[in-house]
């Protein structure tokens, strides 16, 4: 009996891949793309910390082989559509062209949760991801200089049929990589974010939909980058799954 | 008596998993949601299987859209009887929203204590549902939570058979759909 726990021990440390690395991140208030009351208030995140690099492909692998119900062969359809996980060579086996080290995509919301408690941590929030993607190498909200902007639309002018790059990406002032430039990434609160088609629009018939102060305004509509991330998690459901959409966790 | 309890807590934690695999894998009752009643009874997610119903999310203090929610359902209903299909609102704010409220909303509201069911579970569970069920909500600084709103409907199985976007009027097309899910199962 002694021995069998050990061998079941061993195997899980074996397929653990080095621990992930988060970092702490203080946390403040700033302005979000997303006002806290829907006009102009500032958001005020509290302290959390951010793995620093996203979830791997190698890391998700082992996450699906202890965690069998995660398995694209027998992940219930209502968590994970019919794509997910497609880009590996079976459902135990990465493919050829997919690398250890690069993100994992082609993962939906469910399955990107479950990983995340399976390392006792969660999804960052919207306004956690944002606080700490509004950093550059060196200051730790750079969003409004222009040719930060500009380096980081350059990406997202980059198509999506290009080959995806491993992680390890230039540090970021508090230690994160690969925030932009690598993946889109979920986030805890995707189906919060509430854009309506046209926020511009007063008379918009659709706000009838909406309870309280109405469909969000927007703020800061000249940040594209992050303004078109807001665009695309909006547009998703908690089953899909994209060939750029990845995730990493936060505590 | 060790060996008995053995037994016993495999055949229990083998039935378990029996009961979710005989789930159809699009069912939302996957989801292992519990949640709380207005009269304070706490059940499953999964437990309101076995025939088709109505679910929708609301918050007690929306000022807005979310009485007019409760008055489509009602109107929905009207509009199949003599059919009868039971109604699952869940609220987004558990905070405020506790068994006691929802039981005076209940009251209120003159609700048909037959087919309705007010409920509330934690934020996570909350997160969890509406992303199931594809209903977008955000709490505003002030109290407020922004939502979209959608009555859904399940077959008995729990999977989604129909959604109408449509609030404040029925929707015949709903009307139907549902009419045609009760008279099948």
């Amino acid at each position: 009996m002694r021995v069998l726990v050990i061998s079941v021990a061993l195997a899980l440390s074996s397929a653990a891949v080095h621990a992930a690395e988060y970092v702490n991140i203080d946390g403040g208030t700033f302005a979000s793309v997303l006002p806290a009351d829907a006009v102009a208030a500032n958001v005020t995140v509290a302290p959390f910390r951010l793995r620093t690099e996203p979830v791997t492909n190698a890391e998700f692998l082992d996450f699906v082989i202890t965690h069998p119900q995660w398995r694209r062969d027998r992940v219930a359809r209502v968590f994970a559509e019919a794509r997910y996980l497609a880009q590996w060579q079976d459902a135990t086996a990465l493919a050829a062209e997919t690398a250890p080290t690069q993100p994992v995509v082609q993962v939906s919301w469910f399955a990107a949760r479950a990983y995340c408690a399976s390392e006792g941590a969660r999804l960052p929030t919207w306004n956690e991801w944002e606080f700490a993607a509004a950093a550059d190498a060196t200051r730790a909200d750079a969003r409004g200089d222009p040719a930060w902007r500009e380096s980081i639309l350059s990406w997202y002018a980059k198509p999506s049929s290009a080959a995806a790059a491993n992680i390890g990406g230039a540090a970021n002032f508090y230690g994160v990589r690969d925030l932009h430039g690598l993946a889109w990434e979920w986030v805890e609160d995707f189906n919060a974010l509430l854009v309506a088609a046209d926020s511009r629009d007063q008379n918009d018939p659709d706000r009838l939909k909406f309870c309280g102060a109405g469909a969000l305004n927007l703020r800061d509509l000249d940040n594209y980058a992050v303004l078109m991330r807001v665009a695309m998690l909006s547009s998703l459901k908690a089953a899909d799954t994209t060939s750029n959409l990845g995730f990493r966790c936060a505590k | 008596m060790n060996v008995v309890r053995v037994l016993l807590f495999a055949l229990l934690t083998g039935a378990l998993p029996t009961l979710a695999a005989e789930l159809p894998g699009d069912s939302i009752y996957q989801l292992p949601i519990k949640l709380t009643d207005e009269k304070g009874k706490n059940f499953q997610f999964a437990e309101r299987g076995g025939k088709p119903q109505l679910i929708s999310m609301f918050y007690t203090s929306c000022p807005y859209v979310c009485p007019l929610i409760i008055d489509t359902l009602k109107k929905t209903q009207r509009a199949l009887a003599p059919a009868k299909v039971a109604v699952l609102l869940v609220s987004f704010d558990p905070e405020r929203d506790t068994p006691q409220r929802l039981q005076q909303v209940f009251v209120e509201r003159k609700l048909d204590a037959a087919s309705w069911t007010l409920a509330r579970t934690d934020a996570n569970d909350v997160r969890q549902l509406a992303a199931v069920l594809d209903v977008q909500y955000r709490a505003l600084a002030n109290g407020d939570i922004n939502h979209s709103a959608a009555l859904v409907l399940l077959d008995g199985d729990g999977r989604i058979v129909a959604r109408t976007d449509k609030i404040g009027e029925v929707d015949a097309d709903f009307v139907a759909a549902v009419r045609s899910t009760l008279h099948t199962e």
